[in-house]
């Protein structure tokens, strides 16, 4: 085991972009995983004496117009965006792949029925997708991870449902079925298996959508209700203060822009492993 | 009444269908076979030739189950007729170790329920059957040669003891030193097991090496039927003289 283990290290350092990406994700969680326990002030607390100072020692990002820490806030925002990114992509991936994966095994009728809905779903951008289910469902991080996930659905569908199709002429296909494998055995056992590389950097470009589409959906106020924040909430609550304090529009925006690149690096990364 | 013969084909009409993707236009469908009838003694290896779409292949998938949609009767005297298909890099998934591949035979079988060790040492019997060392277990199909791949698709074969082995052009895809031991192989196999195998090969010298009994076709219908040493010294047909001529082996 420790073998394979040195063997994975060595692949992540030879990769410049699975190293970037290790590096900049890794920075990332670790702020987010100790805000699980600390942070410098409490995130919702206000002071109306510190209101919109820049950056300083006391503040390392600054305040915010309640006189709120802005660094504190990140890494609570930071948190809570991860969460419905995650939670956004495992809804739609799950969901996905299982709608993908039968509708390419099966074919037939019922693919050319699922996939016309998928088509149709994916004619509406994905945020105008979520704001009219949380337009029906209520505002709330909850509802927003729900919604934002099923509009990530019918990209998971597409992109199983074509590698499906790839392997399920082939011949090991074939003479797996030759020896009687049951249908669900030969989608989960024999097939999911080949695309899991595919799978896993549309799973990260995905995430990457997501935090994207949390962030401007936040900013349109369907995200997550004050006090609390998310990076797209601060955005756009920083954007009228944006000449006046710039660090506090900056610095949720930097942490955003560092979430994606980190992903897609490592989506980029685990591509070129295959 | 019990089948004294393995395999006993009469008037087999296979069809494919032709898939149009017109919204109004029918399938068609094509035939590809035209009342084949042959049967097979038990512990016979026959080979089928003919040249590249006479419908060996076809014939290979109605005797499997793969293609369903045919007229005519084909009986067969044991369940679980077993295939070795021909390119050995495409038949073996490649995200599976040898050995999960080897036990999947197993572990899908309705008939019987294999614990673990037994399935185990199901493995390492066949693939001593088939020469191939037991480390390789945990070797993935692309750490492998053309010629150990191919070792592994007949023991995948093997697993729950066929007593009837299709192999769809199992060499063509090797190099010819490659090529003479897989024959070997089945040849050892053939007599060691008892099974009986039908070869199918566009290569007539390959199928004098292992055959006793030679079937030739051409266009979806056989041409001659007979005993390989009878065919090839005595030709009937025209064409079986023209193809042993391009083979090099008739004047």
């Amino acid at each position: 085991m420790k073998n394979k283990y040195s063997v994975f290290l060595k692949k992540i350092r030879k990769d410049p972009y699975m190293c970037a990406g290790v590096i900049i994700t890794g920075i990332i969680l670790l702020m987010i995983i100790v805000g699980l326990f600390w942070m410098p002030y409490e995130p919702t607390k206000m002071n109306a004496a510190e209101k919109l100072k820049g950056i300083s020692f006391k503040h390392i990002m600054g305040t915010d117009n309640m006189g709120r820490d802005v660094f504190s806030r990140v890494m609570y925002g930071s948190r809570v965006t991860l969460l419905i990114a995650l939670g956004t992509v495992f809804i739609g991936a799950f969901v996905g792949t299982i709608i993908g994966a039968l509708t390419g095994y099966y074919g037939g009728i019922f693919d050319e029925v699922t996939m016309r809905v998928i088509d149709a779903m994916f004619a509406f951008p994905s945020i105008l997708l979520a704001l009219v289910i949380v337009s029906v469902f209520g505002t709330g991080w909850i509802q927003l991870l729900v919604s934002l996930g099923i509009a990530f659905i019918p990209s998971f569908a597409r992109i199983v449902r074509g590698e499906v199709l790839r392997c399920r002429n082939t011949d090991y296909v074939e003479s797996a079925k030759l020896q009687g494998v049951s249908d669900a055995r030969m989608i989960f056992a024999h097939i999911l298996p080949n695309i899991k590389g595919v799978l896993a950097s549309s799973i990260l470009i995905g995430f990457n959508n997501a935090v994207l589409a949390e962030a401007g959906l936040s900013y349109l106020g369907v995200g997550s209700q004050p006090p609390y924040a998310s990076l797209g909430k601060m955005l756009s609550d920083a954007q009228q203060y944006m000449f006046t304090t710039p660090s506090y529009c900056l610095c949720p925006g930097l942490v955003i822009v560092l979430m994606v690149l980190g992903f897609s690096f490592l989506g980029e990364g685990i591509r070129r492993w295959e | 009444m019990s089948e004294d013969k393995v395999l006993r084909a009469s008037n087999l009409n296979v069809f494919y269908k032709n898939r149009k993707r017109k919204l109004f236009s029918k399938n068609k469908k094509i035939q590809i076979l035209h009342d084949v009838t042959f049967d097979m003694e038990e512990g016979e290896v026959l080979a089928i030739a003919g040249e590249s779409g006479c419908g060996k292949s076809t014939l290979a998938r109605a005797i499997v189950g793969i293609n369903k949609d045919y007229t005519g009767e084909l009986k067969q005297k044991y369940e679980g007729p077993q295939m070795v298909f021909q390119d050995p890099y495409s038949s073996l998934n490649p995200s599976k170790k040898i050995g999960w591949l080897m036990e999947e035979p197993l572990k899908v079988d309705k008939k019987r329920k294999w614990t673990k060790e037994e399935r185990l040492a199901r493995v390492k019997e066949v693939m001593k059957e088939v020469e191939l060392p037991i480390e390789m277990m945990d070797r993935y199909p692309s750490q492998l040669s053309g010629g150990q791949r191919q070792r592994v698709c007949i023991g995948i074969a093997l697993m729950r003891y066929p007593k009837l082995l299709i192999a769809d052009e199992p060499v063509s895809a090797l190099d010819v030193t490659i090529q003479s031991q897989i024959m070997e192989l089945l040849r050892t196999l053939h007599k060691k097991l008892g099974i009986s195998i039908i070869f199918i090969s566009h290569d007539l010298r390959v199928v004098y090496q292992i055959s006793d009994h030679v079937m030739i076709m051409k266009d979806g219908k056989i041409v001659e039927h007979g005993k390989t040493d009878d065919v090839y010294r005595n030709p009937q047909a025209e064409y079986t003289k023209k193809l042993l001529k391009a083979a090099g082996i008739r004047k």
